[in-house]
């Protein structure tokens, strides 16, 4: 009964957290671009996603000919469940969390690699070069910004001794960690690669609409296509989640609820995240390449270095 | 399909080789501007080879002003590079008015430079925004531009009821004198524009990632660009100061204080610059004749049907692409004999292939966006 209602839950609140993400964005976007946004279907648009949502579902269902059936089929799934079961993990308030892994923070890395599988397997399966193009630059993008985004989870996990996200938020019960400098740029390590890992601006370069036309999911139409998308804004608030949680003392906050802290926290990082998609163009491919390896991953090499050093001393 | 086995590869391991991919990128694609066509060998993700296509937007402008009279032939010319209509109006009006030998009043050259100025700094702010489209910052500097071209649109939509196809320029003068208060909006235009232009610097010109995605990318020599006829912010991006504005006056440029902006190296972000300082020197042309204008009645008074006198004239004036050449021939009829357009974007896509060459598919687009066609007037 509990497992029934943690899972509902769960599924209720991604699609409403993804539809909300979707006119939000669409809202953040028209503000920055002196437009009005979505304005007609509800109050200042916001049934709009609704909407979508419906003409997504009654949409036909177009394979191509020439495409690879099963990993084609397959490949939404893999991008969507990694993003449904991360959430088991994820502390939404003081006692607001599906099961507190002991192991937390190494599960939700763990399943959320195995998006790139997904994302690869689409651009693969389409049989359209411009998706295996968009594949291809996915799975060495996210491969390599998994590096720093560990290395700077590690630093946290030095900090605190667990992996269990509950007991890193409590560890920041007399200071968030991001006060502290070597956390401090841990988490802007963080922000980069994990802006990567979701492929959003300035890294998107998977779907880079102007060169790909829609990257690895040009092929997909209807509910396919929406599995992706609701996939990608699922992603966007996981990584606000983790970032709010491993740097900003998650749910702890004077006051409010805890669940307000936390969701106040975790969508202001996405604000931060579509302030930047607006504003700034995109890398090239071995720009991206090169920033991981020649900048971030030894930065934060050093980093945990030092800071080890300091914790051992 | 029988899958190869690890002992094939083992085997044929001397032959083992990686494929050219052939990708064909456009008709239809999101940065192709239109309806071009090009054919990309890829290398990985390496251009090793690339082909032009063209013609998928041919209307046989050329062989319709054989069957029109004179006058009829302006509504054309405004398809030719449709973001810079009134510049094409201009040009074939000069044109006509070289082959009848006719003069136009003070008011008229004033409000006909004005009016081409502007629609040159409309046109740039859609190459800019579209460039940086491309380049992947999403609309946000394509909807500021077209928020700023906006103004001069509605400007030209009260002037002549046309929002892109304008139609505004006749032979011999212009379709309708300026409204009372257009010199009092083209002046708060100026004003804010100036504004508006120190943005764009901060937004995209000195922004890192815009920096290394444009520096030392798609580098056109001067002498290629000569060799190729390349004329517009394309020639002088690539350090060659020639603007027929200035080197070959017509009109009344000759009046007005103004300079030519150079780019140093060619590259693309050259290019960019090139076309934002332009429209600030625009400003600057659009500002001293505003000023300046006389009175006088600028509405044409030439005949709608007149008989070109048996000869030929040549007009070329600098669009924003580069130089728009119309070449007339007439046999003394009432339609021209031959009209040979000579448009700048055909001549600025054709170095395309040597630009993109070696470089990474992000690249070409960098490029291809960069040279800023208009596939209207390639294809004619």
């Amino acid at each position: 009964m509990e497992l029934t209602i943690a899972v509902l839950s769960v599924v209720g609140f991604i699609s409403v957290s993804a539809m909300f993400l979707v006119w939000g964005e669409r809202k953040v976007s028209a503000l920055f671009q002196n437009r009005l946004g979505p304005n007609v279907v509800g109050w200042h648009g916001s049934l709009q996603s609704v909407a979508d949502m419906v003409k997504l579902l009654l949409k036909e269902n177009i394979m191509p000919a020439q495409a690879d059936k099963l990993v084609w089929w397959l490949a939404p799934f893999f991008v969507v469940v990694p993003a449904v079961a991360v959430f088991v993990t994820i502390p939404f308030g003081k006692n607001l969390i599906v099961h507190d892994l002991n192991v937390g923070i190494l599960f939700i890395t763990s399943i959320s690699s195995v998006t790139v599988l997904g994302i690869f397997m689409a651009g693969w399966g389409s049989n359209n070069k411009y998706s295996l193009l968009g594949g291809m630059r996915s799975a060495a993008q996210i491969i390599s910004y998994e590096v720093p985004l560990l290395l700077s989870i590690v630093l946290v996990i030095m900090e605190t001794g667990t992996l269990s996200m509950q007991e890193i938020i409590k560890a920041q019960a007399h200071g968030w960690f991001i006060l502290k400098p070597h956390l401090a740029l841990a988490f802007i390590i963080y922000l980069i690669s994990a802006t990567a890992e979701v492929n959003r601006v300035p890294f998107d370069i998977p779907e880079a609409e102007s060169e790909l036309g829609a990257g690895y999911h040009t092929e997909y139409t209807g509910m396919k296509f929406g599995m992706f998308f609701v996939a990608e804004y699922t992603n966007l608030f996981i990584i606000s989640a983790i970032a709010a949680t491993l740097f900003l003392g998650g749910w702890q906050g004077p006051w409010l609820p805890s669940w307000f802290w936390f969701l106040l926290k975790a969508y202001g990082l996405v604000f931060l995240s579509m302030w930047v998609r607006w504003t700034l163009p995109r890398v090239r491919m071995d720009q991206m390449m090169g920033f991981a390896w020649k900048v971030l991953t030894p930065i934060a090499l050093a980093n945990l270095l030092i800071s080890g050093w300091f914790m051992v001393k | 399909m029988n899958s190869p086995n690890t002992t094939d590869f083992v085997q044929k391991g001397n032959e083992l080789r990686s494929e050219e991919m052939v990708v064909n990128m456009g008709p239809q694609h999101p940065s192709t501007h239109g309806v071009l066509y090009l054919e990309l060998r890829l290398d990985g993700e390496i251009v090793v080879d690339c082909r032009v296509h063209i013609g998928y937007l041919h209307r046989s402008c050329e062989k319709i002003a054989e069957n029109r009279t004179y006058t009829q032939f302006i509504p054309f010319t405004d398809r030719l590079d449709y973001l810079a209509s009134m510049n094409n109006n201009l040009g074939y009006c000069l044109a006509v008015e070289k082959l009848l030998n006719i003069q136009v009043n003070e008011r008229t050259q004033y409000i006909r430079t004005i009016i081409a100025e502007l629609n040159r700094v409309a046109s740039h702010l859609v190459g800019i925004g579209t460039f940086a489209q491309d380049l992947g910052a999403y609309a946000t500097p394509m909807f500021y531009c077209f928020r700023d071209r906006e103004q001069i649109v509605q400007l030209f939509d009260e002037l002549c009821g046309g929002r892109l196809t304008y139609n505004y320029m006749r032979i011999g003068g212009v379709q309708t004198d300026f409204p009372p208060h257009a010199v009092k909006v083209i002046k708060d235009f100026i004003k804010y524009e100036r504004k508006k232009l120190k943005e764009y610097m901060e937004l995209l010109t000195y922004n890192a990632i815009f920096l290394s995605r444009t520096k030392k990318i798609g580098i056109l020599k001067p002498e290629v660009a000569i060799d190729y006829g390349m004329t517009g912010p394309m020639l002088r991006a690539a350090g060659v100061k020639w603007d027929l504005r200035k080197d070959e006056p017509y009109m009344i440029y000759d009046r007005f204080k103004f300079d030519v902006p150079v780019g140093t190296n060619g590259d693309s972000w050259d290019r960019f610059k090139v076309r934002l300082d332009e429209i600030g020197e625009s400003l600057k042309i659009i500002e001293q004749a505003v000023e300046a204008l006389p009175p006088g009645n600028p509405v044409a008074k030439v005949n709608k049907v007149f008989k070109g006198p048996p000869g030929e004239a040549y007009m070329r004036t600098e669009n924003p692409r580069g130089e728009l050449g119309f070449y007339l021939v007439s046999d003394g009829g009432q339609k021209p004999y031959r009209n040979k357009i000579r448009s700048p974007s055909f001549s600025n896509i054709a170095v395309l292939p040597e630009l993109i060459r070696g470089l990474n598919v992000s690249d070409a687009v960098c490029v291809l966006g960069s040279t800023d066609i208009v596939m209207g007037e390639i294809d004619r």
